[in-house]
């Protein structure tokens, strides 16, 4: 069906009476490997679980390539999306994710709302739950929001980004998207590069990929390395709890040979302002992925970027661009997976 | 019968600043010690059985706050004080960030006179440095010193200036009393609001290094030595402070330090995980305190400090918030732990590991501290901490070995902000006299 016709479907009301049935893989019972109510972030999955979430998105996937990407299979959800902080391409596909599956979905910004009276995280939550919440999305400037969230509703919650901890849908999508490509991950050498400190991106995707056997190596400045991310150390006793062993390299040219997968992050202009790095120019210099390091990587090497991007900052503009970058197909699977963590948040509710 | 006699029969009586360790009696008279010795004579005083427990001087805190005038949601001297009695306490030192800040004789007189209608134990206000705790010029030392307070601190804050610090310990030297530095370097430490370390890079959550404490202990050291005033480093938290102490003590330098029960047992990794707080993370904000929890070296190097002497107090650092104030985002909680309740039984756990003996683990909570600040040269407190005859008649009755669970709804205090909810700890207190009255007694105790 061309694109026009496709679109004029979806959005009048008789489209909605052609809705195809949901694929096969959705109707059936919901596996017993999803134990989670809430996902918060992915420490506490299983590869199995992983696998599901993969398995899942993918049937989205098709679902989304449908002529009318639609199924009825969460009519009757209200989801509620509640963004402390300011992001596009997060609120969004979550947004159309919960659309697509026919649930109800409604959007909360600290502006605008009592969040900005001074109500605090637990009284909103209360709220959105006596209001009929049956999921709530939450993005947070503070590490672990999400988590004092999910203790005082029954409602599910999906981290959509904590602070400088987690943010596992991210971390899914990439994978998702990297497992497109590659298949297994298994062996596969993911390196990150840039602001390991802050990047609660970084931290969801060290959790991911080590879980899926890749090799995970972090690259920045020291001043952009986390004190303590090597573990307990001294008389500490290891702990299950702490973050899994990655290879850390202050060395871009050294991280990237042989990589499978190139992923930057963004350098927040503050981090510059607060003395983190020198400079912009520096940072560069120093670590910015361009085709000449790319080039060392493993050939068709791929190259994500969780956006936004300053382009000519971490990456430069060709390789921003270029045929190795997946960056706008990490875009497009974000609904997709979405799609699946809403399912199954929803299903593993019972 | 005179309400302040009392006959404590039949216990193990452990007289740290003495030497003492026996069974026996220990008689008051009038609200003050008498005698200590076997088959004291009772005559028609009222008599608590100490038989199986143990008899010490009661317990003293040279770090505490309650909050009182200006927070009494979270606190008042009067059940401040009744918490302290809970926990073995008949003295507590009062810091003064309240509201107003206690840097005028006449927030000092409020909290003597209400301390003097409410109270359970005796409890002697610290002074600020600052005025206003600003840090930025002297409070009236001299005045605040008349109206009877026995040490300076801005603590909640560092003296971040190191001119004021310098100042104000010479200053010091004219009145005779300390200052106690809350050691935090605000440069390094840098909002952090853990420890910097593994489980703030898994949590991502900004932390402070050792390196902020130790900076400014580093610094204070230097200004007792330049001085020749005394310094007393408060709640020591990391291996580098002890060291530094230790290394300083050696010198001579006037430098006294404490150290709360919770660095000596507890560990960063408890704000990750809370047998209250299941299912994930727990961004545990009772647990969040300042100096924040550290590594389980530091907690070694703490402990080998308190054996050794190098530190000189334990001291409870009790710190009460209201349920409300904690419940929120880890960043934006306050800092602090309800403590005066767990302080005896989380240090007796040091005991019960063989780490310390009992007499050194009672003389750092009581003639420890007193020297530390030098709260004996204060009229009226004439061999405090201690069981000698003329001292102040303030007993404590406990039994190391009884079972507790910690339920924080249960405290005296209004703070129930505690990492320990929960947890099953040894040792309690069965009775605490303050002057020879009965400030805090379990039910099943008989007094005859």
């Amino acid at each position: 069906m061309p694109r026009e016709s496709r679109r004029r479907d979806a959005l009048g009301g008789a489209a909605l009476l052609v809705q195809e049935p949901p694929p096969p893989f959705l109707t059936r019972p919901a596996p017993g490997t999803w134990q989670h109510r809430h996902v918060l972030d992915l420490d506490d999955f299983s590869t199995d679980e992983i696998e599901l979430v993969m398995e899942t998105a993918g049937a989205m996937k098709e679902v989304l390539a449908r002529p009318i990407p639609r199924i009825p299979t969460l009519r009757g959800t209200t989801i509620i999306t509640v963004f402390y902080e300011a992001s596009t391409r997060t609120r969004s596909s979550f947004e159309l994710a919960g659309k697509a599956l026919g649930a109800d979905v409604i959007n909360i910004t600290s502006s605008g709302s009592s969040i900005q009276k001074g109500e605090s995280v637990v009284d909103t939550v209360l709220t959105l739950q006596a209001v009929g919440a049956d999921i709530l999305v939450m993005r947070h400037p503070r590490s672990g929001a999400p988590y004092l969230a999910s203790r005082h509703t029954h409602a599910g919650v999906i981290n959509a980004g904590d602070g400088w901890h987690a943010h596992p849908s991210q971390a899914l999508l990439d994978l998702f998207t990297m497992r497109s490509h590659l298949g297994d991950m298994r062996g596969r050498k993911v390196v990150i590069i840039g602001d390991i400190t802050h990047s609660r991106v970084a931290r969801s995707n060290i959790w991911g990929l080590t879980k899926m056997g890749a090799r995970v190596v972090v690259c920045g400045p020291p001043t952009l390395m986390p004190v303590g991310l090597e573990g307990p150390r001294g008389s500490e006793a290891a702990s299950e709890l702490a973050l899994p062993p990655v290879e850390i390299e202050t060395n871009v040219d050294r991280a990237i040979k042989d990589a499978d997968v190139v992923m930057t992050l963004r350098l927040q202009l503050e981090r510059m302002q607060s003395g983190l790095v020198p400079s912009i120019r520096e940072y560069c210099n120093l670590y910015q992925v361009t085709s000449k390091r790319l080039a060392t990587a493993k050939p068709g090497a791929l190259v994500l970027h969780p956006g936004p991007v300053n382009e000519g900052v971490e990456i430069s503009l060709d390789v921003a661009h270029g045929a190795q970058s997946v960056i706008e197909e990490q875009v497009a699977n974000g609904v997709a997976v979405r799609m699946a963590l809403l399912y199954l948040v929803s299903r593993g509710r019972g | 019968m005179n309400e302040n006699d009392l006959l404590i029969r039949g216990g193990r009586i452990l007289d740290p600043a003495r030497g003492v360790d026996m069974l026996g009696d220990v008689l008051i008279r009038d609200g003050r010690i008498v005698g200590v010795g076997e088959r004291l004579d009772a005559d028609g005083t009222r008599i608590i059985d100490a038989k199986g427990l143990v008899v010490c001087p009661g317990l003293v805190d040279i770090h505490c706050h309650l909050r009182d005038p200006g927070f009494e949601y979270k606190e008042t001297i009067e059940t401040g004080t009744r918490a302290a009695a809970h926990g073995g306490f008949t003295t507590v030192c009062c810091m003064p960030n309240t509201q107003p800040p206690g840097d005028s004789r006449a927030t000092i007189e409020y909290i003597q006179r209400t301390a003097a209608a409410t109270a359970s134990v005796r409890v002697l206000p610290i002074g600020c440095v600052s005025k206003g705790r600003q840090g930025k010029e002297m409070a009236e030392l001299g005045d605040l010193a008349a109206a009877g307070v026995v040490a300076f601190s801005d603590d909640g804050a560092p003296i971040a200036d190191a001119a004021l610090m310098r100042l104000a310990l010479e200053y010091c030297r004219a009145l005779g009393l300390p200052i106690s530095d809350h050691c935090e370097e605000p440069a390094l430490a840098h909002d952090g609001v853990m420890h910097e370390g593994w489980v703030a890079a898994r949590l991502g959550l900004r932390g402070q290094p050792a390196a902020a404490e130790e900076a400014m202990v580093a610094r204070d050291i230097a200004l007792a030595e330049l001085t020749g005033s005394r310094v007393h480093i408060a709640h020591v938290s990391t291996a580098g402070s002890v060291e530094l102490v230790l290394r300083a003590k050696a010198r001579g330098v006037p430098v006294t330090a404490e150290v709360t029960p919770h660095h000596l047992t507890l560990t960063h990794e408890i704000v990750m995980s809370s047998p209250t707080l299941p299912n994930g993370l727990a961004y545990d904000t009772d647990a969040k305190v300042m100096p924040p929890l550290r590594t389980a070296d530091d907690v070694a190097a703490c402990v080998e400090g308190l054996r050794a002497g190098t530190i000189d107090a334990i001291a409870t650092d009790h710190a009460p918030h209201a349920p409300v104030d904690k419940l929120c985002e880890f960043d934006d909680a306050p800092s602090g732990i309800s403590g005066f309740e767990t302080a005896l039984a989380l240090a007796l756990s040091l005991v019960h590991e063989k780490k310390l003996d009992l007499p050194t683990l009672i003389q750092r909570l009581t003639a420890g501290p007193v020297a530390a600040l030098g709260l004996d040269r204060h009229e009226g407190l004439a061999e405090l901490g201690s069981l000698a005859t003329g001292a102040p008649g303030d007993v404590l009755v406990f039994d190391p070995n009884a079972e507790w669970t910690v339920e924080p709804e249960r405290f005296a205090s209004k703070g129930r902000n505690t990492p320990l909810a929960g947890r099953v700890l040894k040792g309690r207190v069965v009775a605490t006299i303050s002057g020879g009255r009965i400030a805090f007694a379990l039910d099943e105790v008989g007094v005859g």
